[in-house]
């Protein structure tokens, strides 16, 4: 074996530095190395918790007695529920759990606290939103346990004896929309916005950086096309696959894990197309930063953690930080869960979806409107 | 005769850096205008700023009678434009290439004209290959047959026949000339001397700036150079001694003979006479080429861009 043949550090040396010099050429993938860690730990660390607490509750009241308060006050004492509305009619409590304003509501019946006294057991009525019914576990146990003792304390002279035994009255928790609290009815639809921002948003960010790699960017440059034409012509074939995507999710979703599809499919599909294009016009906008086709698919990755975290695809998003709730607010993610997960299992209709529709629009105009100003018509 | 391309002063400038400086040029329609210089002078950056493709720092003009700053979208529609990389999608076949060319540029009777297309570049066989098997030669023609399908007025040739064969090189620049009989314009870029010779006029640009133009015997006679073939009795060296003469500015060797030439044709003769009195070779004066009036050009031209990466 001459010397040549043999194994050379020279040789490998000059293969690491080499591969060093790249590296730092490449500012945007050393980032990346640096940045998703970064924001992995803060997520995972900070945003994510799954025992949410303070959550946001509905108290209606038509008793006004000691005991209705009573149990209330020791709700609150629990740190899980926290009483944000008081609504007034049955009406008001079918909105507010519809449109998400409150995880629970506490129906506390007339007369509830006179029945307590004359032992009668009345029925105190909470009715949880369990679409995802990781949220509202811990605090429905946490509930159960805190029944008995809440009104102990106002049983006192001749009433003391109720304190004995089974709780004074009958608590009866409704676990709305998924009574069987199957995760699956809550993961399933989500997924569909999951795998929708994943492969629409590399989708498009590849398909035009894929042009500037190859340098067919300049031939489409030189010829006489708007950039709103490149740009629709790059995102509408993506609705059609999109589409594709969501039928067999849904399809999958209906045969094989039976999640209820109470709503309106076609306002699904029209809220759908609107998820779709926001993804896509994030797509295109990445792909104006992005030089090379790996950095469009880091980028696709860097939008993507956050979506999966914070959106409350996999988290409660009740349970995170104010801070952490903004920039999920951000995320087209977030509402279109809110709005599949609302079409699919409450039934809701446009009416109820609105504000949640409004934001994906907002974000749509506003994605839209950087990707044309950024795209160039040039090549400077 | 009117001008398809008329500007004065054109530049641009990439972050602080000048690389086209205020260039004039005029090609008059149904002309064949060779652009000339060497890597990096802004041959194709001067291209992309006729056609609209790269914004003008300074200057002013137009393309086809089009402003070359706020005409663009026109300019572009009556422009076909051959990029030095091949540009087409290689994951199409050369019919869906030139499908799609003809669809964007709304040409009428597509069908009819991509087959006419066709025919024209000799692709016949090739419709349903990959644009990205093609070999090179048949890739510039692709290429070209792209250029050429909305009907164009003029057209920007970036080094078309880079890395082509001599036989294709000899049938594009017959294309070439059809087109020009037609009224065409062509603007073409290229290095090689023998091309250049075919244009009706040549334009020479170095580090950004025009240097010469005109047809090739005026750029050759504005160099004011006189040239001589040498041809050596044995003895190595003979190149050496040539070039360590004063008079003589650059040597050419072709096979057994080396073509010199100088700017003082004097001093060219008289050297060159006490080397052939003293039996080492024997010359007979010659015209000068172009090549000798390049090279005596870029000796010319100072290097403003040495120094900073590119």
């Amino acid at each position: 074996m001459s010397p040549q043949d043999r194994f050379s550090f020279a040789r490998l040396n000059a293969m690491i530095v080499k591969e060093f010099v790249q590296i730092r050429r490449d500012t945007l993938t050393f980032g990346m190395m640096v940045g998703i860690p970064l924001l992995q730990l803060l997520l995972f660390g900070f945003a994510i918790n799954s025992d949410p607490k303070h959550l946001p509750t509905a108290v209606r009241d038509a008793d006004h007695g000691t005991m209705g308060r009573a149990v209330v006050a020791a709700m609150q004492a629990s740190k899980y529920f926290e009483i944000t509305v008081l609504p007034e009619t049955e009406a008001e409590v079918e909105t507010i759990l519809a449109e998400g304003q409150a995880q629970f509501v506490v129906t506390v019946p007339v007369d509830f606290s006179r029945r307590v006294l004359r032992g009668e057991r009345p029925a105190l009525l909470v009715e949880a939103d369990a679409t995802d019914p990781a949220a509202t576990a811990n605090a429905l146990n946490a509930l159960e346990k805190l029944a008995g003792g809440a009104v102990s304390r106002d049983l006192v002279g001749p009433f003391a004896g109720l304190r004995q035994g089974a709780a004074p009255f009958d608590l009866r928790v409704h676990r709305r929309y998924n009574p069987e609290g199957e995760t699956a009815f809550n993961i399933v639809p989500g997924l569909m916005g999951v795998v929708l921002t994943m492969t629409m948003v590399i989708m498009t960010c590849l398909a035009v950086t894929r042009e500037r790699e190859r340098g067919t960017m300049e031939a489409l440059l030189a010829m006489p096309l708007k950039p709103i034409e490149v740009m629709l012509g790059k995102i509408l074939p993506y609705i059609v696959i999109g589409y594709i995507q969501v039928v067999f999710i849904m399809v999958t979703a209906k045969l094989v894990f039976a999640v209820p599809m109470v709503g309106s499919l076609w306002l699904l599909s029209v809220v759908t197309v609107i998820f779709i294009t926001a993804n896509l016009a994030v797509g295109f906008t990445f792909s104006t930063i992005a030089a090379n086709q790996l950095q469009a698919v880091e980028m696709g990755f860097f939008f993507f953690l956050p979506s999966i975290l914070l959106s409350g695809f996999m988290f409660p998003f009740r349970g995170m930080p104010a801070w952490a709730q903004v920039m999920g607010e951000i995320l087209p993610l977030t509402h279109f869960l809110r709005i599949v997960r609302g079409i699919l299992l409450k039934g809701n209709g446009a009416g109820e979806i609105l504000s949640d529709l409004g934001a994906l629009l907002a974000f749509l105009v506003v994605v839209c409107s950087v990707a044309i100003r950024r795209y160039r018509m040039t090549l400077d | 005769m009117t001008a398809a391309i008329s500007v004065t002063g054109l530049t641009k400038r990439f972050s602080g850096r000048t690389v086209v400086d205020a260039i004039d040029l005029d090609v008059a329609e149904g002309q064949i205008m060779g652009f000339l210089g060497p890597n990096g002078s802004g041959k194709t950056t001067t291209i992309r700023m006729l056609c609209g493709l790269l914004r003008v720092d300074a200057g002013e003009g137009t393309c086809l009678g089009l402003d070359i700053r706020e005409q663009t979208a026109a300019i572009k529609r009556q422009a076909g434009y051959m990029t030095q990389r091949f540009s087409l999608y290689e994951d199409m076949t050369v019919l869906e290439n030139l499908d799609f060319t003809a669809r964007v540029h709304g040409v009428p009777e597509r069908r009819a004209r991509v087959a006419e297309a066709v025919e024209r570049m000799g692709l016949g066989d090739r419709g349903k290959q990959l644009a990205g098997q093609l070999s090179g030669g048949w890739k510039q023609r692709l290429a070209l047959a792209a250029c050429i399908l909305h009907k164009p007025r003029l057209l920007l040739l970036d080094e078309p026949t880079a890395g082509v064969d001599p036989q294709a090189r000899r049938d594009f620049w017959d294309r070439i000339h059809d087109f020009a009989a037609d009224g065409m314009t062509v603007l073409v870029s290229t290095h090689y001397m023998d091309e250049a010779e075919r244009c009706h006029a040549i334009a020479y640009i170095a580090y950004g700036r025009l240097v010469a133009r005109g047809t090739v015997e005026q750029v050759t006679a504005a160099s004011g150079l006189s040239a001589a073939a040498v041809r050596g009795h044995g003895g190595p060296g003979l190149v050496d001694r040539l070039k360590a003469l004063p008079s003589v500015e650059t040597t050419t060797s072709f096979g057994t003979v080396i073509h010199v030439a100088g700017h003082d044709g004097a001093a060219l003769s008289a050297d060159l006479e006490t080397l052939a009195e003293q039996g080492v070779l024997t010359w007979v004066p010659e015209a000068p080429n172009l090549e000798d009036a390049f090279i005596h050009l870029m000796a010319g031209s100072h290097d403003n861009f040495a120094g900073t990466a590119s």
